[in-house]
């Protein structure tokens, strides 16, 4: 038998190595095993044509959290940030959002923006301050869980009689009321519809979007970012922190099972064979590949186990590369546009309609995207003159009637292209090479379960106390030495490390209060 | 395709035709869909053939699931409390399953049928439950109820009966054994199990031989004092065997709607079921959270003084009711064979411990007037009815 | 000129509830009503030869029964039959049923599925506990949780103990339950198709949203929670149609003294000195008194009956934004016979139940598509009913009238007026959903009324005919509902009260808001509460 470690952290995803990183540095004896060549997991750069590379998965960073930053000192290298989204529209008329600004609209609607975005960045500060705190338990007589939960009382009435009724109304609600009671601009509330849904089961008119919209703006206030060479410079950083720090990463070493013996964790056993033993094993995995894949559902609670069974984490964001052997045309854009954030989201209706065929298995014949040109501020991605493009493209269910098979990815892939060719007509043919990520894609490289963003829906019924299920909401799951670090685990998706830190700190505290 | 109606009305179980046939007072219920007889002659003597004779009761409406697949014993030792790898094939185990908090949703048999193979039987339904728990399982659960027709032959010459009617070997059977025999060319099985804390059988078989199988059962039985008995008959057996009861003694915790009204088997009295030592089962968290911190209701026997049974009585510490109710009856009785006036019931802990006394309220009706009576009731530990012929074995030939 | 003390505006059965309870604290009540007849949604209506249709709502589930009992309805000609089961139609040929007797519901979901019909257990507790949660919560005012009054607080605080009580693992689950969609809700219970299509029904009927919005499982309580009272016929017909339920509270209402006016359509309400000070009549009369209830949905109030002036800004705009959606329309059929379902055993009781004709999950959902395109639905969720099957007063002996509740059908057809033509289509597809499942249906019919939105809306004057005068999501319910810092009856002017089922608890034949309002007035006036207490748990 080898050396015991003091915690092992399977999976080196983003969230997996912060966590890994900060323990460390409290001076722990950490292993972090992971699947894959590269660390990252989801955050990683990767080849995809002869001499194009980009950001296979996640492409903007915008919620990074402060507190994340500060601990680990990353100070990733951005080719472009603060970045203007462009909201095209096929004659040219696009409108322009920044943070605070919006142009290429009514005045009414600049006025509207600016008060909108006032507000939300206040719910999103008060979001994001419980975003980086493990949720507290409910019914408990635990100090901590009810400090917490006062403090969230206090700060929620601290907002005022107006605002605190103004957020209590919205939290439940859908963006699509919301925008259309504030804005006229189709384009505007396009891009503003699009913002809310990416990455989850929902279209704007489903109540609970204006929640994954503060989501979103839970960070940087929404505002993105390019790291250059793409995000696995950041997951790199990230590595070579939690390495100086003293962890030990393994790459190409596949968990197959974390070991439990006698109703606790007693380390994992990878797919060679090899055992590695630790009483603390945290899971930078989703929750049900966790539970169900590598604990086994017979290790847990029956009803735990329906829990998690039940837990929705069926993605349905594709990711589609394309190699393009010179900039596309649109009409209206200058050419320093391209280092901006473009979405095709021509209006509210427009979004919904692309989200309902994903609730009955098909994929969405006019679909929303959200593209950046990359390598447009960073040679190391593409060829001289050449150029990498990556969108985001909804709506790609993971359980497509039929099948993902070759017929439906073409399908798929020639919406999108057609979706773009109706605003950068050359487009089609500039293509060199091509790459569709579906959500199954990303379920078998980057093994998330559903291929879902954020391991698991983003919800209210999958939030705070019940995320991602409930009586795991602090990290720790219902088995001695097993802990959930990843996305699926509060506060969800997003390359902004609150979940890595979070569990760290929930590891590292429970050791001190015991 | 056609629509297919549904069944209205209650089902008839495969004896239903013998039952009717003996039935002189037409009183049934409905159980599981069933028609149930809660008598069949006069219930007085029903009783007295389960104590004394040999009582046959109609089980089939019994729930009862065949589980099966290379992760059976896995699956069940995860369900169930007490530890599964020790009940060998040929031998059958009380058990009790729960939900995540250690509450239970109902206490059952699981015979070991042949190697991996398991029958679990209960009262209430639980396919949507066991399912769930097969999460991660390699097992296969089949719904048999209306698969199998059962009987529980019960009673002091229920052996002699069963040996009169040509089924060998029984006398090395032990109590919670089970053996396969052969009925007519059809397998029967017979196990060692019944309700009634006497010496008994129960007998299972394909539903196309059961009436076949009850003629000569009755036949064998003629010198032996057989009789069909219904529900009250063998409700008042098994208070004095001091057997639980779902939905009289504990709610199944998955049904219930209230906070607090459903039980651990801490505190149904089932300790000697948790086996903390075997691997992860459903509930062991919480109870052994529950073993450390205490329990909050204890299960009591009660053998109170007086002979007016303590129907839905409260329980009180004191005789002066005045410091507050602490628990109430579940099951209570008048036992013919002991002569006591006995009762299951629940209350509050510290209170209950063996040897203590209580107070219990009766209300009871004489001539149209009701009367209240404060009794005193003293906790017992051991069933109200035991007797060594329950589990002698080779069992004597009454 | 007579000063009355009160005037209540609208004699829906929310109206006149209020009216009723204000009266018997000895105050002078009007009751006004627009119509020539009383009643607002809950009404019988003789619009074919001998037949009464309850042409707005059609059964009697949540009536709360402290109300029935308080102002002794029996007594003014109320009687609610049960009737119980429902049906879905396949279109295999086969069918769904639930039926009154548990083991042959019991079966019937065993036919499908085994595992359901035991999940059946868990999940009728599961919901059972969330209804008893918020049971307790209609027949009081929601708290005001940005409020520092003693009684906000003390009722936040019976709320948050109620919650805590539950213990950790069901107050996760609650929360839960709250904010899912019923199709998720039920996807945790259920396998089989047709089961979850048959119970998702309750969770969207009367609102804007399908069956995957999050927060429709808590709609499921609304429609549950007759069945959760357990008071024998707490879900059925009233006896002669809804109009009785109305006829019984007006009969209250007249018998404790208060005064009835039909045809007295309100045009304005009056403000004098930032003080309510009654109303002015479409007519021209004026009627003056100091408080002014107005039993009509919250636009309605506020945005055709009040001049914008006299009201805060913020008020208003949060007004104009209430949701009220048109999301469902009405046909009431006048049948020559008994249609027959020959699908369905000769004499089943099914014939007496809620019948529907979608049996997937999927196609629930695509109806709600075309309503968000701006049209109804092709394939509709219909809620159909023949009450005169228990009824017989509704139609001449043999004959039967028909009443199908459809959903989705948007208030605008594409954001313009319906034609006659639409509606005619709309109707037309509402009897061919129901004729493929029973071929004699369509040479039965005698008279059809065809009722979308904005039917509705012009003869009843609810916004945009919307039955539960706006809609249930999170951000209407509670202290939301109508509008946050309102939610308590008052509006934002002195002497003005709101009692409609745009205030809490909401819509649904409930009466309770008309009840709440009731108190609260009662207590600003210093005068003996008429109101009754909620039954209580157990």
């Amino acid at each position: 038998m080898g050396e015991r470690y003091d915690a092992i952290v399977v999976g080196a995803g983003h969230n997996g190595l912060v966590c890994s990183a900060l323990l460390a540095k409290a001076g722990k004896n950490v292993l972090v095993l992971e699947a894959n060549e590269q660390v990252g997991g989801a955050a990683v750069t990767r080849e995809f044509a002869d001499g194009y590379s980009v950001s296979a998965c996640a492409h903007l960073l915008y919620q990074l959290q402060p507190e994340v930053r500060k601990e680990l000192k990353l100070a990733p290298t951005l080719s472009s940030e603060d970045m203007t989204t462009i909201a095209l529209a096929e004659k040219g008329k696009h409108v322009r959002l920044t943070w605070n600004t919006v142009a290429g609209v009514s005045d009414a609607d600049v006025a509207s923006y600016r008060r909108f975005k006032k507000r939300m960045m206040r719910f999103a500060d008060l979001l994001r301050k419980y975003l980086n705190k493990a949720p507290p338990r409910l019914g408990t007589k635990d100090m901590k869980d009810l400090v917490t939960l006062g403090q969230l009382g206090f700060d929620i009435r601290r907002l005022g009689k107006q605002e605190m009724r103004e957020f209590l109304r919205l939290i439940g609600m859908n963006i699509y009321d919301e925008l259309d009671e504030r804005f006229e601009s189709p384009l505007l509330k396009g891009a503003l519809s699009l913002d809310a849904v990416l990455g989850t089961h929902l279209g704007p008119r489903s109540p609970n979007t204006v929640m994954t919209y503060l989501y979103r703006l839970a960070g940087d206030h929404g505002r993105a970012a390019i790291p250059k060479g793409g995000m696995g410079s950041v997951s790199d950083e990230l590595a070579h922190e939690a390495r100086v720090s003293g962890a030990t990463i393994r790459t190409q070493m596949p968990v197959k099972r974390i070991i439990v013996e006698n109703g606790r964790v007693t380390g994992v056993e990878t797919e060679d064979g090899e055992r590695f033993d630790s009483y603390t094993v945290i899971s930078n995995a989703d929750p049900k590949r966790t539970v169900m894949g590598l604990v086994g559902a017979r290790h847990v609670e029956t009803g735990f186990a329906r829990r998690i069974h039940h837990l929705r984490s069926k993605g349905n964001a594709a990711k589609l590369h394309l190699a393009l052997d010179g900039l596309p045309i649109i009409e209206g854009l200058s050419k320093k546009d391209f280092a901006e954030r473009l979405v095709i989201a021509p209006d509210e209706h427009y979004v919904e309609r692309a989200f309902n065929p994903a609730k009955y298995g098909e994929s969405s014949p006019n679909p929303v995207i959200e593209m950046t040109f990359p390598s447009f501020r960073d040679q190391t991605l593409a060829p001289t003159g050449k150029h990498v493009l990556s969108a985001v493209v909804q709506y790609a269910p993971y359980d497509l009637k039929g099948g993902w098979n070759k017929e439906a990815r073409e399908t798929f892939r020639q919406a999108v292209i057609d979706t773009i060719s109706n605003y950068a007509p050359d487009i089609e043919q500039r293509i060199t090479a091509s790459e569709l990520l579906t959500p199954v894609d990303i379920e078998r490289e980057f093994h998330i379960t559903g291929g879902h963003w954020h391991h698991g829906e983003l919800t209210l019924d999958q939030f705070l106390f019940v995320r991602p299920v409930s009586g795991a909401a602090q990290y720790r799951m219902p088995l001695d030495g097993l802990y959930l670090c990843g996305a699926g685990a509060h506060p969800g998706g997003g390359v902004s490390g609150a979940a890595g830190r979070n569990a760290a700190r929930a590891i590292l505290g429970r050791e001190k209060a015991a | 395709m056609k629509s297919q109606a549904v069944h209205q009305g209650r089902l008839k179980t495969p004896f239903y035709s013998r039952l009717a046939a003996l039935d002189t007072v037409n009183e049934w219920h409905q159980w599981k869909g069933y028609s149930s007889a809660d008598s069949l002659f006069c219930e007085d003597i029903e009783y007295f053939a389960i104590r004394n004779a040999t009582a046959v009761f109609d089980l089939t409406p019994m729930t009862k699931y065949r589980i099966t697949g290379p992760d059976s014993l896995d699956y069940l030792n995860r369900l169930v409390t007490r530890d599964m790898a020790k009940i060998r094939p040929g031998r059958v185990a009380y058990a009790v399953w729960c939900d995540d908090q250690g509450q239970v949703i109902d206490d059952g048999t699981i015979f070991h049928l042949r190697d991996g193979e398991y029958r679990l039987c209960s009262q209430e339904r639980h396919f949507a439950w066991l399912k769930t728990a097969a999460i991660g399982f390699d097992v296969t659960i089949r719904h048999e109820t209306e698969d199998v027709a059962a009987l529980a032959v019960q009673g002091p010459t229920s052996f002699s009966v069963l040996k009169t009617m040509g089924l060998e070997g029984l006398e090395e059977l032990k109590p919670f054994g089970l053996t396969h025999l052969k009925f007519q060319g059809t397998e029967l099985m017979v196990s060692r199990t019944g309700f009634t804390g006497d010496l008994g059988y129960e007998l299972w078989i394909d539903p196309d031989k059961a009436e076949a199988l009850w003629d000569a059962l009755f036949e064998a039985g003629k010198l032996f004092g057989i009789r069909a008995i219904g529900t009250h008959a063998l409700e008042l057996a098994r208070i004095e065997a001091g057997f639980l009861a779902a939905y009289m003694d504990f709610l199944p915790a998955d049904e219930t709607v209230r906070t607090g009204v459903s039980r651990s088997p801490l505190e149904l009295g089932l300790e000697w079921l948790v086996d903390f030592k075997k691997p992860n089962f459903n509930g062991r968290r919480a109870l052994a959270e529950e073993k450390r911190n205490g329990s909050t209701w204890q299960l009591v026997k009660l053998d109170i003084e007086g002979n007016k049974p303590a129907h839905h009585s409260y329980i009180f510490g004191n005789e002066k009711a005045n410091k507050g109710q602490i628990g109430f009856v579940t099951s209570a009785a008048w036992s013919p064979v002991c002569k006591q006036n006995i009762a299951l019931g629940t209350v509050r802990t510290p209170y209950g411990k063996p040897g203590s006394s209580v107070w219990v309220e009766i209300y009871y009706q004489r001539e149209m007037h009701w009367n209240r009576k404060m009794a005193k009731a003293t906790v017992v530990d051991k069933p109200f009815w035991f007797p060594p012929r329950r589990s002698a074995t080779p069992p004597a030939p009454y | 000129m007579k000063t009355y003390d009160a005037i209540v505006v609208g004699a829906g059965h929310n109206g006149l509830t209020n009216a009723a309870f204000l009266a018997r604290a000895g105050l002078d009540v009007v009751c006004v009503e627009k119509n020539d007849y009383i009643g607002g949604a809950a009404v019988s209506r003789n619009l074919y030869k001998d037949w009464w249709y309850s042409n707005c709502s059609y059964v009697c589930s949540l009536l709360r029964p402290e109300i029935y009992r308080a102002l002794e309805l029996h007594k003014h000609g109320l009687q609610v039959t049960p009737y119980g089961g429902s049906v879905t139609f396949m279109e295999n040929g086969d069918y769904y049923g639930s039926y009154q007797d548990a083991e042959v519901s019991y079966r019937e979901m065993a036919r499908f599925s085994r595992h359901d019909a035991d999940a059946y257990k868990t999940y009728s507790a599961d919901t059972m506990r969330q209804c008893r949660f918020i049971r307790d919560f209609l027949l009081s005012t929601a708290p005001d949780p940005t409020s520092f009054k003693p009684s906000d607080i003390k009722e936040l605080i019976r709320i948050g103990g109620k919650f805590l009580d539950m213990g950790e693992d069901r107050m996760y689950e609650t929360i839960r339950f709250w904010t899912m969609s019923v199709a998720e809700y039920l996807d945790e219970y259920f396998e089989t198709d047709v089961i979850k299509a048959a119970f998702s029904g309750s969770g969207i009927i009367g609102t804007a949203l399908g069956i995957h919005s999050p927060g429709t499982a808590y709609v499921l309580l609304h429609h549950y929670m007759g069945e959760v009272d357990g008071n024998v016929g707490s879900w059925g017909f009233a006896r002669g149609g809804m109009g009785a339920v109305s006829n019984s509270i007006a009969g209250a209402f007249q018998a404790a003294g208060g005064e009835l006016r039909t045809e007295a359509g309100v045009d304005r309400i009056i403000v004098k000195n930032g003080k309510t000070a009654g109303v002015a009549l479409e007519n021209g009369d004026e009627i003056s008194a100091p408080v002014v209830v107005s039993a009509m949905d919250v636009k309605r109030t506020f945005l055709n009956c009040m001049d914008k002036d006299d009201l805060p800004e913020s008020f208003y705009k949060r007004v104009e934004n209430f949701k009220i959606r048109g999301s469902s329309g009405k046909l009431n059929i006048a049948l020559d016979g008994l249609p027959t379902f020959p699908a369905l055993p000769e004499g089943s009781s099914l014939y007496h139940s809620d019948m529907h004709f979608i049996d997937s999950m999927e196609r629930m959902e695509r109806a709600y598509d075309d309503w968000k395109d701006g049209t109804w639905s092709r394939d509709p969720y219909v809620d159909m009913l023949i009450p005169t099957l228990n009824d017989p007063t509704m139609a001449p002996p043999g004959k039967h009238f028909m009443s199908c509740f459809v959903q989705y059908c948007p208030y605008q057809v594409e954001g313009r007026a319906w034609t006659s033509e639409e509606r005619d289509a709309f109707g037309a597809t509402v009897i061919d959903q129901i004729a493929r499942y029973s071929p004699d249906f369509k040479d039965l019919i005698l008279h059809v009324e065809i009722r979308t939105p904005q039917d509705i809306e012009a003869e009843i004057g609810i916004t945009e005919g919307n039955i539960f005068h706006g809609e249930l999501t999170m951000d209407q319910l509670l202290f939301n509902r109508p509008v946050p810092g309102y939610a308590q009856y008052r509006g934002p002017v002195d002497g003005l009260y709101l009692c409609g089922s745009s205030t809490h608890p909401g819509g649904g034949v409930m009466a309770a808001p008309g009840a709440n309002a009731a108190r609260e007035i009662l207590s600003d006036l210093k005068r003996r509460n008429t109101v009754p207490e909620n039954f209580g748990d157990d």
